[in-house]
């Protein structure tokens, strides 16, 4: 401490007072009720201040590297990451962010894409719908009235859209995203961004390889509803309808149902299936 | 001054085969089969866990005298919690990939026996310096055990060793079929085992004495007659 700021801490009444109660309570015995209380406070005051002090000043660059991280994801799905990739730079040229309301299908125009947050929105009740338990075969409670979407286009022409889904597995819900081409129906890719399945079973949601056999995939059958989902066991390219289906993850039954029911939930009337019949019908942006 | 550096000296390296808190205290077990599936999770994991058990144990040996009894556990549960959090928060902020991988286990050092077991058995008796430097010695024990285990399991389960290639896979056009028990943390368990046998067939010393023994009793004067 430096002589300056000691001799004006001297003068100061308080400070001499906390000194002299200090001198008191370290000579008291370590078994005195008053030195119990005194020491409990004071150690959670100071590790009070330090856990705020790491939080608060590193929040910052946490915030960040969630923000690149989710960046990187959509890249990654739409299929434009590639080794030494700048993902800011690729993001802000290639992707569109825009919101949609879940129940019309249309895009919102009048609230600040880039700034929003629809997992926030999920929790905020102003912004949000509770699910009744016989719709919410994902098992996520409430959904934000409003999602946001991610478009890479080509000139005016849509090349993909990129939907959010989220549902529970078996032990977290898992947070993903559904690239589909422009028409609505054909998978292009699926990925995990925050899900915390067992690893090495559950977990290999996030596998390339796993991941690789949605591409290609159809989502609606011909009577308009979500076909799409994992099956136990191989999927047998050779039959018919097996364009509706992927392999189920070995050893993991109820993180495979989980994520055939948060795509069923996430492509149906509950989710995106407005706003993609209008894309489909608008055939833009 | 010879006499301190020999001591500093003993209380750095006994932890690291003399006195393992993993094979010779089995103690930190859990997070030993949780993070070594992989080389780099478990390097960040050794230096967490290093780094809580070093600053805990000096920063709870420079109030030693001063913590009331029946409120110790809590006292060094607070400390070792708060630099727990501190940790957590500096891997998210600067390694968010890893930090990622190792989710919930950063958070789990705070159950991490060996964090405990050297607050409670060294850091409650000697100065803040030797207790600094016990927690880094056992830190480094944990570690060796971890990046051992770790090495076979990243090695045979995904042919690779920090992400890269060492064994060309099969499915990539390889000769190498990957043994995936090795990913499964049962396998860490067969490792440790393992590595425990070792080193007890190295140490003799370390072998327990067996708490009972079991009577004979064709010879015996035992049983209930």
């Amino acid at each position: 401490m430096s002589n300056g700021i000691k001799e004006r801490l001297d003068k100061c009444e308080h400070y001499q007072k906390f000194d002299a109660y200090k001198e008191k309570v370290l000579a008291l015995g370590n078994d005195s009720l008053e030195k119990t209380i005194a020491v409990a406070l004071s150690l959670c005051f100071v590790c009070a201040i330090l856990v705020s002090f790491a939080a608060v000043a590193l929040r910052p660059l946490q915030i960040e590297n969630k923000a690149m991280d989710m960046k990187k994801n959509i890249l990654e799905v739409a299929g434009l990451l590639e080794d030494g990739t700048d993902i800011h730079n690729a993001f802000a040229e290639q992707v569109e962010e825009k919101l949609v309301d879940i129940t019309t299908g249309d895009y919102v125009e009048d609230m600040d894409a880039v700034a929003y947050d629809q997992r926030k929105a999920a929790k905020d009740p102003a912004q949000n719908i509770v699910l009744e338990s016989s719709d919410d075969i994902a098992s996520i409670k409430r959904k934000a009235k409003i999602a946001k979407v991610y478009l890479v286009k080509k000139g005016d022409a849509i090349e993909s859209i990129i939907l959010p889904m989220h549902g529970y597995g078996l032990w977290s819900t898992m947070y993903g995203f559904l690239a589909l081409e422009a028409d609505g129906q054909t998978v292009k890719s699926i990925n995990f961004y925050d899900q915390a399945e067992t690893p090495g079973l559950g977990g290999e949601v996030v596998n390339p390889n796993w991941r690789a056999l949605w591409l290609g995939k159809k989502v609606y059958n011909e009577a308009g509803e979500v076909q799409l989902g994992l099956i136990k066991g191989v999927v047998d390219t050779s039959k018919p309808g097996s364009e509706y289906d992927v392999d189920g993850l070995a050893g993991a039954t109820l993180t495979s149902l989980g994520v055939s029911n948060l795509v069923k939930y996430w492509m149906s009337k509950e989710g995106f299936s407005a706003y993609l019949d209008k894309v489909r019908t608008k055939g833009e942006g | 001054m010879s006499a301190t550096a020999s001591d500093t000296k003993k209380v750095l390296m006994e932890p690291l085969v003399n006195n393992n808190p993993i094979t010779l205290q089995v103690l930190g077990i859990c997070s030993a089969l949780a993070v070594t599936s992989q080389m780099s999770t478990s390097l960040i994991m050794a230096v967490a866990l290093t780094a809580v058990t070093a600053c805990s144990s000096a920063a709870i040996s420079s109030i030693r005298n001063h913590i009331p009894g029946s409120i110790r556990i809590i006292v060094q549960m607070t400390i070792i919690a708060s630099l727990v959090i501190i940790v957590d928060q500096v891997l998210k902020a600067f390694a968010y990939e890893i930090s990622k991988q190792l989710s919930v286990f950063v958070g789990l050092i705070i159950t991490n026996c060996i964090v405990m077991g050297r607050a409670e058995a060294y850091a409650m008796k000697n100065p803040p310096m030797a207790s600094f430097i016990d927690g880094i010695g056992n830190g480094a024990g944990y570690s060796l055990i971890l990046i051992i285990v770790a090495f076979f399991r990243e090695l045979f389960g995904s042919g690779k060793l920090l992400g890269i290639e060492i064994l060309p896979l099969t499915k990539d056009g390889g000769w190498y079929e990957p043994n995936g028990m090795m990913l499964l943390p049962p396998s860490a368990f067969f490792l440790i085992g393992f590595i425990i046998w070792v080193f007890r067939q190295w140490k003799p010393a370390q072998n327990e004495q067996a708490d009972f023994k079991i009577m004979d009793i064709s010879h015996g004067e035992g049983g209930h007659h």
